[in-house]
């Protein structure tokens, strides 16, 4: 049983990393979803899975008998399955905003926030643009319209 | 008692409640903020008051008593902790008063604040000060989490496409860090059967060397990308410059020092009572790191031009200071990376602070594109010499007292080469205030033109300058910080 459960995390964890390796954005959320799901199945088997007995202390017991599912490891990886949850949906509505006003869905292209070096010393300049917009600004001191023409340029 | 020691979770929980609740009343949701970082600050003054007197006060729930219950425990170490979380936020929020980026709209043809900032920085102060009070290391994972989440809206809630890339970078780096995490505590589950705390040094004790290292390690793999250590760092100089000023000082003081506060934990702490030859080798790897870690960090800041990516940078370089302490494994060594974290967390989101004061004057962050700062605001020249003293080292400012305790008992421990570069990284930290210094104070601003008016920077000024005022009284008066830090040491040090 273990062996299954340990191969399964092995195959899971592999694919994961393949994908979070890709350029592709939406195939990094994915691998990272892959990876935590084989992290769950890892966490999930530090308790006792040989079992199917429940976790449940019978009438007139105090203490839960030895052959029982151990509940804490389904605890903690219940809650680490909702936390994975919510980030990961986070995560494609980000990728989806990102790839939408970047356009681009390669992370080789994400060069807004860091703009690529000119100059073998000096760091380049970030476009006024990718400042925030300025409240004391005249028009004459950049645009202030909260667009960022980064390396790679914005849709129209 | 057990409200008490709640309420760093529980206030800011109903703060974020009612502030998300207000969203179409921007100054609303503003008055509910400040009211609960007021009572934020009122509880944890009130924590470090019963903390001093040496009682840590617990709580287990659901009537669970440790090691089977999540249980908060508040010793002198998480009260000051949560403390600085408390003085940090109370900084941000009155700073953003007056930050056109955070305005609640009231001035025409001025960017207006998402209505969800306030309650995501309530979240994302519970996350830090949850993760000062668990006593629990699943639970320390959550808090990590809520963090997070908290930190990426925020990091998203601007929508310019630099952000969303800096958020979805801060995302999988961060992320990966915490499956780190999960794979850790789920090990140390499997092999000794605890997650508590005190149960986990009790049975620290019995583990066989080897396996000590093993959890040790994976434990610390974990917090050091969260610290931003090296070689972990890159999703912070990635993203920290594309924040909002006040949110970027609020985040830039916190956020890294949890993963130290937390490897502060596991290595004093926690595995304390593991066997040596696993707490030596985890200690000498820890020590290198940090040497490497504040190297790097310098080197990156002497490369930048942006005054956000420089202190960005900078953090790095201190966090390596901070590690050093833990690495020396000694109740001083300990003691000097508390009062370390103590002093960095002010200085650093001060400085965080004048750069945005800077902006607001000059136009930019890009040092080449501003200037003559030191002519037009002779004042914000001195309250900028302050911190960017004091994170240099210079007496008799905090920096100075913070890195004579760990550098001190650094020698006395026979560590000379770790001195050596934490002593050549001082000089490079003062090569790069000096940068800040004469470009962006003493030399002319290359627009000549350009006006130097900026409206509503009162509540700023009030931020910088009492900020400014700490670190001068912790420079006047390092005993009672250093004592009580040195009594915080030696209390997580104490094996029960």
């Amino acid at each position: 049983m273990i062996w299954v459960i340990a191969i399964a995390i092995w195959a899971t964890l592999f694919v994961g990393a393949r994908l979070a390796m890709s350029r592709d954005l939406f195939r990094i959320v994915v691998g990272l979803a892959l990876i935590s799901s084989g992290i769950v199945l890892m966490l999930f088997s530090s308790g006792r899975i040989y079992t199917v007995e429940p976790a449940v202390i019978a009438a007139g017991e105090t203490v839960l008998p030895a052959t029982a599912a151990n509940p804490i490891p389904q605890a903690l990886v219940l809650t680490a399955i909702v936390i994975g949850f919510a980030l990961v949906c986070f995560a494609f509505v980000l990728v989806v905003r990102v790839v939408r006003d970047g356009d681009t869905d390669s992370a080789e292209d994400l060069r807004y926030a860091e703009p690529a070096p000119t100059h073998p010393v000096e760091p380049p300049v970030s476009p006024a643009s990718c400042d925030p917009p300025h409240p004391d600004a005249s028009p004459e001191f950049g645009p202030n319209d909260g667009s960022c023409a980064g390396a790679g340029g914005r849709r129209p | 008692m057990t409200v008490l020691v709640t309420s760093p979770i529980v206030v800011p929980l109903l703060t974020a409640v009612a502030a998300a609740f207000a969203y179409r009343r921007p100054a609303l949701q503003q008055a509910i903020s400040f009211a609960g970082i007021l009572c934020l600050l009122g509880c944890a003054v009130a924590l470090v008051a019963f903390a001093i007197e040496g009682r840590p006060m617990s709580v287990a729930f659901g009537g669970w008593e440790a090691p089977f219950g999540i249980e908060f425990k508040v010793d002198r170490l998480g009260a000051i902790m949560v403390l600085l979380t408390a003085i940090m936020g109370a900084a941000a929020l009155l700073f953003q008063v007056g930050d056109p980026e955070s305005n609640p709209g009231d001035r025409v043809g001025s960017p207006q604040r998402p209505p969800f900032v306030l309650p995501l920085l309530h979240g994302m102060l519970m996350g830090v000060c949850g993760a000062f009070v668990t006593a629990d290391l699943f639970n320390m994972y959550v808090w990590f989490e809520v963090m997070l989440i908290g930190v990426l809206g925020l990091f998203a809630a601007g929508g310019r496409i630099d952000q969303l890339e800096a958020t979805f970078k801060y995302f999988v780096l961060n992320v990966a860090g915490t499956l780190l995490l999960v794979v850790a505590v789920g090990s140390v589950y499997a092999v000794t059967g605890q997650l508590n705390f005190a149960a986990l040094s009790e049975a620290a004790a019995l583990l066989s060397p080897g396996m000590a290292l093993v959890l040790l390690a994976s434990l610390a793999v974990a917090f050091l990308v969260k610290a931003g250590a090296f070689p972990l760092f890159a999703w912070l100089p990635a993203a920290y410059h594309t924040l909002p000023g006040p949110v970027l000082a609020l985040v830039a003081g916190l956020l890294t020092k949890v993963g130290v506060y937390a490897l502060l934990r596991v290595y004093g702490d926690v595995f304390a009572p593991a066997p040596d030859a696993a707490l030596d080798l985890a200690r000498e790897a820890l020590g290198w790191i940090a040497a490497a870690t504040m190297l790097t960090g310098v080197l990156g800041a002497a490369y930048h031009w942006d005054m956000r990516r420089i202190l960005g940078f900078h953090i790095i370089s201190q966090i390596g200071y901070m590690l050093l302490g833990i690495a020396l494994g000694t109740e001083a060594g300990n003691g000097g990376t508390l009062f370390y974290t103590a002093h960095h967390i002010i200085v650093k989101a001060n400085l965080f602070f004048i750069a945005a004061i800077a902006w607001r004057l000059t136009g930019s962050y890009d040092l080449r594109r501003i200037g003559g700062l030191a002519n037009a605001r002779p004042a914000l020249a001195l309250v900028f010499a302050i911190p960017a003293l004091s994170l240099v080292g210079i007496p008799p400012l905090s920096g100075f007292w913070a890195k004579l305790i760990v550098l001190r008992e650094s020698l006395a421990l026979g560590h000379v080469a770790w001195t050596v570069v934490a002593l050549v990284v001082s000089f490079l930290t003062l090569y790069s205030m000096m940068k800040i210094w004469m470009e962006a104070f003493w030399k002319p601003h290359p627009e000549p033109s350009r006006p130097i008016a900026a409206r509503g920077l009162a509540p700023a000024w009030c931020v910088t300058v009492g900020l400014a005022l700490i670190t001068v009284l912790i420079g006047l008066f390092p005993e009672t910080l250093a004592a009580y830090c040195m009594a915080a040491a030696a209390e997580i040090g104490a094996v029960p």
